[in-house]
């Protein structure tokens, strides 16, 4: 018997809360940063819930996609975390809130 | 549009605007030759266009009209062009116009020879050739009233010429002023005219007026009293007179040609013009007719005791345009544009000569101060008098005829009566008196400033005096009537436009089903102009009577400044209130001023400035401004900086769409 669909959308939205909860709670940049990570793959849960679902392919290419971005934005999002690091000794985003240094 | 070679009339009022530009953008660094030349050139050039079409003007078909392609205005229910009309009136106006004007411009080379601002001088000068002849060659109501406007421009401009001076400045404003409340009427005139025939050309108006006999009044007496305030704003007649006075504060040719030749001529020129809607408002006429003789009689009182020789002559063209609308308001238009013209070679000529007094005289304009002047100007002395026989009536002068020509219409026309006539009479024997006290005081006797030392003026502006001078004394000549041995070949020049337009031909065919072949054929000529038939004997009695009252007044300026000398003094002192009356103009300046601009400055400054400027304009500001940085303060709190604060925002406005949405949804299926 398969697991409703409503399990998996509640668990994303469980997870999705979560993320944004924390990106909302936390001052660290890295925190702030894997809770992002944590939304994105709550929305892949859903898409992939829903493509199984509806037998669908799409939803399964798209999450794909967002893997791809979400890697990518990893690499880039560490390099400016590190770079912040550099310059400012501190990785708390409440001191990062000028543009100038 | 008709089988006439193009004319391009168009050229005569650009060449002047073309003068005005040159002189008005680069004349500050011209020499004063140039600038003089320049000007010159560009009203010659327009004077030698005109006199080559009235050469040719028997063998053109008329009316001529002449439209340029590009529509000035187009809505989909009204349509103006720029249009051009060529008849006979238009050619007397022109042939005025160019003529007196081209003649004082060459005046004014030597009267402002030694004046600062020399190129402004000349370049207004042309900017009002410019507007005066639009105003005379438009064939639309609308074009009409821009050169209308313009001319008021221009005499602003000029009668403000010494800004420096506070009262020319005041001057020029009052003029400026009290001619816009003419031309509200003159506007008010054209919007009735657009809403109820759809057109402000001549010939799609007086066309309509013409296919529809039964119009009488109404609506049309409306148009017209409308158009009579604008024409009594510029023409400045009873009430709006007061600013020509005033705008003598202007150098003397501009008086000359503004202020008696030309501009303050539009008025009449207006009313003969339209002539089709007087001619169905009796009412209107009568008005005309009534504030012409009013004015007539009133500024030739206060002339009399005026003692500025300047203001003699203000008082005397006011007068003198009094006739002009009093022979418009007995429909006997003919004789009112007769009018025009000489008054325009007379009273420009009499201005010029007081210029050549003044100037002369090093500046002084004081009667009373002159005196013996005879011998020490012979030529102004010589010219002037041909001025002031001329606009006394006696003949052969030209002012006579054209003169004698009211007087007997006003007596014999159904719209006239004996009252008119005997107001114009007496008036003219008033008009004989305070030209010839003038004529007296200035040029005989003994010199009442002894120690100043008069000269005649120079050759460039004796020319001039003398040409008018000539056309003071012979331009009457054209309009001798047939009861004087003439031919009243004026009247005739310009029969074409002032007769009645023909009816339509539907209009014809209705009448010959209604009423029969014989009337119809009555109907379909084109009438004659309103011309009541005295005779002979009788117009010469007339003209006796007239000179009779001329020779009056002038026997008794002669008593009065000439033969007794300090009798004029004692005869004021025992008039006592009543010379203190004419003296004080009436009290009509301290009248208007206590009943008119006095609440009016109240008005303004406390209930426009205070209450609703301060109180309403500027309020409404402050709350509105005030509003905004309230609102502003408020909202900037969200700008804060904070990443994690937008995040949040972004949150809950993700939040809010997602409720918005699924309560949407669920609330309107």
């Amino acid at each position: 018997m398969a697991i409703p669909i409503a399990y998996y959308l509640v668990l994303s939205a469980i997870l999705f809360s979560i993320g944004v909860g924390a990106f909302l709670i936390k001052r660290n940049i890295i925190t702030v940063f894997m809770s992002i990570e944590l939304m994105l793959n709550a929305v892949n849960l859903t898409f992939v819930a829903f493509a199984y679902q509806w037998h669908r392919l799409q939803g399964q290419i798209f999450v794909f996609f967002v893997m791809v971005v979400a890697a990518a934005e990893a690499a880039v999002g560490l390099a400016i975390i590190i770079a912040i690091f550099r310059s400012r000794s501190t990785l708390n985003v409440d001191q990062v809130n000028l543009m100038k240094l | 549009m008709n089988g006439n070679p193009s004319l391009h009339l168009w050229l005569i009022p650009l060449l002047p605007f073309l003068g005005f530009l040159l002189n008005g953008l680069l004349g500050r660094r011209l020499p004063n030759a140039v600038v003089s030349s320049i000007a010159l050139l560009f009203t010659a050039a327009p004077l030698v266009v005109v006199t080559s079409i009235a050469f040719r003007f028997s063998t053109l078909t008329l009316p001529y009209v002449e439209r340029l392609d590009i529509p000035w205005i187009q809505t989909s229910t009204f349509r103006a062009d720029f249009a051009f009309l060529l008849d006979p009136l238009t050619l007397v106006m022109l042939l005025v116009v160019t003529g007196v004007g081209f003649l004082i411009h060459i005046y004014s080379v030597g009267y402002m020879a030694h004046e600062d601002g020399y190129w402004r001088f000349f370049a207004y000068l042309n900017l009002f050739m410019f507007f005066m002849l639009t105003l005379v060659l438009a064939e639309d109501f609308l074009l009409m009233f821009v050169g209308w406007e313009g001319v008021g421009l221009a005499s602003y401009l000029l009668v403000g010429f010494y800004y420096l001076r506070q009262s020319a400045a005041d001057a020029g404003k009052k003029a400026f002023i009290l001619n816009r409340i003419g031309d509200f009427g003159f506007l008010l005139a054209m919007f009735l005219m657009i809403a109820h025939f759809g057109s402000l050309s001549y010939a799609k108006v007086f066309g309509a007026i013409a296919q529809h006999p039964e119009m009488q009044g109404g609506f049309l007496t409306a148009i017209a009293l409308l158009l009579v305030l604008g024409a009594t704003g510029k023409s400045a007649q009873i009430p709006l007179y007061v600013w020509l006075p005033d705008a003598m504060e202007g150098p003397t040719p501009v008086s000359a040609l503004i202020h008696a030749a030309t501009m303050v001529t539009a008025g009449v020129y207006m009313v003969v013009r339209s002539h089709v809607l007087f001619d169905r408002s009796p009412f209107a006429l009568g008005v005309v007719a009534i504030i012409g003789a009013a004015t007539a009689l009133f500024a030739a009182t206060v002339g009399m005791v005026q003692t500025d020789i300047k203001r003699v002559l203000a008082y005397s063209t006011i007068s003198q345009l009094g006739y002009m609308f009093l022979a418009c308001g007995v429909a006997a238009y003919s004789a009112a544009i007769f009018h025009l013209v000489t008054h325009a070679f007379f009273k420009g000529l009499l201005f010029l000569a007081a210029g050549s007094v003044i100037h002369g005289l090093g500046g002084q304009q004081d009667m009373r101060a002159m005196g013996g002047l005879r011998k020490h100007v012979p030529i102004t002395f010589l010219t002037m008098s041909c001025g002031v026989f001329a606009i006394s009536g006696i003949p052969p002068f030209s002012g006579f005829f054209s003169k004698d020509e009211i007087l007997y219409r006003a007596f014999l026309s159904p719209a006239g009566g004996p009252i008119l006539w005997f107001v114009g009479v007496v008036t003219a024997g008033l008009t004989a008196f305070y030209m010839f006290r003038l004529w007296y005081l200035t040029f005989f006797g003994t010199s009442r400033t002894p120690d100043a030392h008069p000269h005649e003026s120079p050759w460039v502006m004796l020319a001039p005096l003398v040409v008018l001078g000539a056309l003071a004394l012979g331009g009457g000549w054209i309009g001798i009537p047939h009861a004087l041995g003439g031919g009243d070949h004026f009247a005739h020049f310009l029969d074409p436009v002032l007769r009645h337009p023909a009816p339509s031909y539907e209009q014809v065919s209705m009448i010959m089903n209604q009423q029969g072949v014989a009337q119809a054929a009555a109907a379909s000529a084109p009438q004659a102009p309103l011309r009541p038939e005295g005779n002979d004997t009788q117009e010469r009695i007339f003209s006796l009577i007239s000179v009779a009252f001329a020779a009056i007044g002038w026997f008794f300026a002669y008593l009065l400044y000439c033969r007794k000398p300090g009798l004029a003094d004692r005869i004021a002192e025992r008039a006592g209130a009543g010379y203190r009356l004419l003296e004080h103009k009436y009290w009509i300046d301290q009248i208007y001023t206590a009943v008119i601009v006095t609440p009016l400055l109240f008005i303004t400054r406390y209930l426009l400035w205070g209450a609703v400027d301060s109180g309403v304009i500027n309020g409404g500001g402050f709350i509105a401004s005030g509003s905004a940085r309230g609102l502003g303060a408020l909202v900037q709190r969200i700008q804060s900086g904070n990443i994690r604060s937008y995040a949040g925002w972004l949150a809950v406005g993700a939040a809010a769409l997602i409720l918005i949405t699924y309560f949407g949804f669920t609330m309107h299926p």
